[in-house]
């Protein structure tokens, strides 16, 4: 292929991606001439290039585009039909562009469909520029390869010359002029490929920009970049020598060479940066056709398309952006209609926001519409045998949010053109995580969804943290690194284990140590206990990597794992260290996955612990322990603040009732078990449970372990202490119900907190401990509840507000910001929630309370420890909505 | 052939036989006392490989990475894709340089000897009860005076790993 022609294929597409902006911008503002002038100009810079070079299909194409168009700048009104017509022959001049590329020849093959239905539409409304056009055939024709009769609309050159001298001045001219032209109409067709003279010129400040800039072969800038990487190292080695020796000459023009050398590498990087709005350009148009297609409304909104982040980067974000943003379109955005019934406005909006922070750049894609169907995710997750049912049931809506990025998931009802093919999201979480982004999803039911995506600023130089092990030097990439913490047996941070499996308490958390050399088999032995942790979060996930010595902070220039050792998900790649040694770059997020498969020997950091307003918890954390009988007992690791092991000739012993100092306050301790005594001598293990001030110790045996596994309890009648039994990592386990020793300890409890809970086929409960709604939330689950919960009278009603749907709704009457009577009361003024059944929760039974809940329509007023009594009111209100159902 | 410059110098003879112009160059290596050659085309350069890391987790023939003139090598042991032992105490690890693929690699061998001059027809076929391991490895083998020289399949050697399922 030609300079010519390739030079031609990058400038034309160029121009077309500009038009495409430009034409949507158009549409929506067609007063607006300049636009209009300047898309005018553009494609008829690709039509007389296309002429010039011998290219005939193209050149009809743009020329029957540029025809309507000059009836729109004649004042033809501006039509959707108009500009997708345009838009499709737009995409028709990329598809021959694209086969030109490969080929090196125009393929064969015809347009007169297209060519048609512009030339008609022009026709139709507009004959006035028809005229005008005719006195002026000779110079037209001029363009034409063949010769022929004039076609509808075509524009004169006069008029051509006079859009061009008014079109504030060209982008890249393309430094091809049409040499035939001049012979039949001496000045015009050189102006259309020369930026305008005097004080047009002048004006364009476009015209400004573009003369300082060129077009540098991409690879060589990529091959600048390497060379620095090597001179940086080279300096770093001179340095190095001329610590030894002490040769002053030497000095001076050394640090010369380093600052110069730091000045180049900057100076290379910002070559590589580019503004994120490179990668946004298609969207308006992507989203202006989907709105199209999709007879939906839809704004979209850009903010931050200047920040620049490195040109790898973009690459690979721009296709998952795109599909992003389709998905939020067609998935998302409800159709004007239901938008209307549901309140909004009919228009939907996309938010982009782009924005650094610290060595990251983050990426929002946020609508307005629906929000995710959870309902029928997990209806999905179940068919595609993602999940069991049992276990969607149980997944709280983050984690059943997750399944989206499943492969081969799609809830779109029907496979439109626009998505729903069920490729997409997949693939979208696998090329950011590629680059070692991350990227989550919130969403709100009715309000719309976000997704946040962060990646770091480049690929090519990272700040790295130099950690060793065994003698052999690591980088961790600092964007996963949250803090270093010391560990020493016997000091304040000292590494424990559970089964073997070591745990930091790290601010009264349980966080789940990688020891880095077992985990890459570099061997040595089990019980190195000493070292530092480095705490990595990578998206909720927590743990700490344990390795034996940590350096510094480096600039480190990664390169890329040979294909050999590509294979290694822990590695993300390799790099030249400032003394030239060459060391591997541990990748957070494949020892996250490692982690979190089980495969290596931490444990997954539960997500329950990160964050409390997690209600539904469904892969759950579990304390496995032993206490009393032979059979284990668990209780979920959530409700477990700290395990303890106490000398057991520290428990006194008040009126027959054991209880420990701890924290400088009496903490009492329950046996979990009646067939186990606390013991009065050696070494008591001890769980310890506490909310606000209160704590409280269960006695046990041994603690076994802590797992991950789906909580499916079968219910028990006869026994108060225990929820159920389950069955976890293949063994019948009794789940311990902390609500029965709460009572035997602390009467305060009671009072302090409540519980809400949801009934019927869902449930709202509300209640001011984080606690309770933990423990709660699991034994309502067990009876076929689905659990919504809120910690405030504030909060429910907002959540009801919004349209929550709940079948019953459970309160404590004492909640933090008000009562739970002042809730029941504002609620019931509420339209869409004023009718539904309550279930009150009160510490005591007195005559006044229960005069007030009649008064309120509350259906029963049950104790706040009668697991039972609430499971049997729940109960009745059921029967009779069933049958509503 | 190149010469490294950060690393020791090696100086690799010319070849002794007499040369003809059909004649072609073959660099030898000696692993356990056995002489191998690679064709000249496919060497880019010979080397001291020093200070090798190691990659954990990685296949047994890779050796590990080292740093050539700022380029990150993965250097495979020859030894090691025979199927032999690893040399007990090495002072100098010599390393072919080879491109594979786009991707450099170092060839890990006990010694590097001259270039050869050596007469393509005259290459045997492998004899048929040649180890099949190393028989993979191997395009022929010619007869030298009182030696036989393997004459190595460079995309053979380094085709092992995540990468033999892809092709």
């Amino acid at each position: 292929m030609d300079d010519l022609l390739r030079e031609f294929l990058t400038e034309t597409g160029e121009h077309l991606d500009t038009v495409d902006v430009e034409l949507v911008r158009f549409e929506q503002d067609p007063n607006n001439q300049t636009i209009l002038a300047n898309i005018f100009r553009l494609v008829h810079t690709i039509k007389g290039t296309c002429g010039f070079l011998g290219l005939p299909r193209l050149e009809s194409l743009a020329h029957a585009a540029e025809t309507l168009m000059g009836k729109f700048r004649d004042g033809m009104p501006v039509t959707t039909e108009a500009v997708t017509l345009i838009l499709a022959t737009l995409d028709r001049i990329k598809e021959i562009l694209g086969e030109l590329e490969r080929l090196g020849t125009e393929p064969d093959g015809e347009d007169r469909d297209l060519i048609d239905r512009l030339e008609h539409m022009a026709t139709e409304d507009a004959p006035v520029a028809q005229p005008a056009a005719a006195p002026h055939t000779a110079g037209t024709l001029s363009y034409q390869v063949l010769e022929r009769e004039l076609r509808p609309g075509e524009v004169s050159l006069d008029e051509l010359e006079r859009a061009f001298r008014e079109t504030p001045g060209p982008g890249a001219p393309p430094a091809k002029p049409a040499p035939k032209v001049p012979a039949l109409a001496p000045q015009p067709v050189t102006s259309e490929t020369k930026p305008p003279e005097g004080a047009e010129a002048g004006e364009s400040e476009a015209a400004v920009n573009k003369v300082q800039s060129i077009r540098v072969n991409v690879d060589t800038l990529e091959h600048l970049m390497t060379m620095v990487s090597e001179l940086v190292l080279t300096r770093n080695q001179l340095l190095e020598i001329s610590r030894r020796v002490d040769d002053q000459a030497y000095k001076v023009p050394l640090q010369r060479l380093s600052h110069v050398t730091a000045e180049l590498q900057e100076g290379v990087m910002k070559t590589r940066m580019q503004p994120i709005g490179n990668a946004w350009q298609k969207l308006p148009r992507v989203v202006r056709d989907l709105s199209a297609e999709l007879s939906k409304r839809i704004d979209l909104v850009m903010q931050g398309a200047d920040t620049e982040l490195d040109r790898q980067v973009l690459d690979v974000i721009k296709d998952p952006l795109t599909h992003m943003v389709r998905n939020s379109a067609d998935h998302g955005i409800e159709a004007p209609l239901e938008r209307k019934v549901a309140g909004k406005p009919e228009r939907g909006t996309i938010r982009l926001n782009a924005y650094h922070e610290g060595g990251t750049i983050t990426i929002e894609i946020a609508d307005d519409g629906r929000g995710l169907n959870y309902a029928a995710i997990r209806k999905k997750a179940v068919e595609r045998s993602v999940a069991t049912e049992q276990e969607v049931e149980r997944m709280s809506d983050a984690q059943i949010a997750k399944f989206i990025f499943h492969p081969g998931f799609s809830t779109a009802k029907a496979v439109t053109s626009v998505s729903g093919r069920g490729v997409g999201m997949d693939v979208v979480k696998t090329n950011i995580e590629l680059i070692g982004g991350t990227v989550e999803i919130r969403s709100e039911q009715g309000r719309g969804t976000t997704f946040t995506i962060k990646i770091p600023l480049t690929l090519a130089i990272v700040a790295a943290l130099i950690v060793s092990s065994k003698d052999q030097r690591f980088a961790i990439p600092q964007v996963a690194v949250l803090e270093l913490v010391r560990v020493t047996p016997g000091s304040e941070h000292t590494i424990e284990r559970i089964n073997g499996t070591p745990v930091l308490r790290l601010r009264e958390r349980l966080l789940p140590i990688v020891p880095l050399s077992k985990i890459l088999g570099l061997g040595g032995e089990e019980t190195a206990d000493e070292g530092f942790v480095v705490v990595t979060q990578v998206g909720r996930q927590r743990f700490g990597i344990l390795v034996d010595g940590v350096f510094h902070t480096e600039e480190i220039v990664v390169k890329p794992m040979s294909s050999k050792l590509r294979h290694i998900q822990l590695f993300s790649g390799n790099t030249i260290l400032g003394d030239g040694a060459v060391v591997l770059i541990v990748d957070p997020n494949g020892l996250a996955r490692m982690v979190g498969s089980g495969a290596g020997e931490g444990q997954q950091g539960d997500e329950a612990i990160e964050s409390e307003d997690l209600i539904e918890n469904d892969l759950t954390t579990l304390l496995v322990f032993r206490g009393g009988s032979e059979s284990l007992k668990a209780v979920p690791l959530s409700l477990v603040t700290r395990l303890e092991e106490i000398d057991a000739s520290t428990i006194e012993w008040l009126g027959g009732r054991p209880l420990v100092q701890y924290r400088g306050r009496l903490m009492p301790l329950v046996s979990a078990d009646e067939a186990l005594e606390i013991r009065r001598e050696g070494i008591q293990a001890l769980v310890v449970f506490s909310d606000g001030d209160l704590a409280m110790g269960l006695a046990v045996d041994e603690i076994v372990d802590i797992v991950d596994d789906t909580l499916a309890i079968e219910l028990v009648a006869d026994r108060s202490d225990l929820i159920g039994s389950a069955v976890i990592k293949g063994r019948a386990t009794e789940i311990v119900n902390v609500a029965h020793y709460l009572p035997l300890v602390h009467e305060a409890w009671m009072r302090s907190t409540a519980d809400t809970a949801s009934v019927a086929r869902s449930v709202l409960l509300v209640d001011g401990s984080a606690f309770f709604r933990d423990m709660l939330t699991p034994v309502l689950k067990a009876s076929g509840y689905k659990v919504h919960a809120a910690a405030s009278a504030a909060e429910a009603l907002q959540l009801l507000a919004a349209g929550l749907h709940v079948d019953i709704v459970i309160t404590d009457l004492d909640l933090p910001d008000r009562s739970g009577f002042d809730f029941v009361e504002v609620m019931r003024a509420l339209p869409e929630a004023g009718d539904l059944p309550v279930i009150a929760l009160a510490v005591k039974h007195d005559p006044r309370q229960i005069a007030q809940a009649r008064k309120l329509h509350v259906t029963e007023l049950v104790a706040k420890f009668d697991r039972r009594g609430l499971l049997s009111a729940l109960a009745e209100l059921n029967t009779p909505l069933e049958v509503a159902a | 052939m190149k010469q490294d410059n950060t690393n020791s110098r090696i100086v690799v003879g010319a070849g002794e036989m007499k040369t003809f112009a059909d004649y072609r160059e073959y660099p030898t290596v000696t692993v356990a006392g056995q002489m191998l050659a690679l064709p000249i085309e496919r060497v880019h350069d010979v080397f001291v490989a020093s200070e090798i890391t190691a990659v954990p987790l990685a296949s047994r023939e890779i050796a590990g990475l080292l740093n050539l003139r700022g380029r990150v090598v993965t250097a495979v042991s020859l030894r090691r894709r025979l199927g032999l032992p690893d040399l007990e105490k090495v002072e100098r690890r010599m390393a072919v340089g080879l491109e594979h693929r786009g991707e450099a690699f170092g060839l890990l061998v006990d010694e590097v000897g001259e270039v050869l001059k050596l007469d393509p027809d005259a290459l045997q076929p492998n004899p048929v009860h040649m180890d099949p391991e190393w028989a993979a490895l191997s395009q022929g083998v010619h007869q030298l005076d009182g030696k036989l020289l393997i004459i190595l399949d460079v995309d053979a050697v380094l085709a092992f790993g995540a990468e033999v399922r892809a092709a």
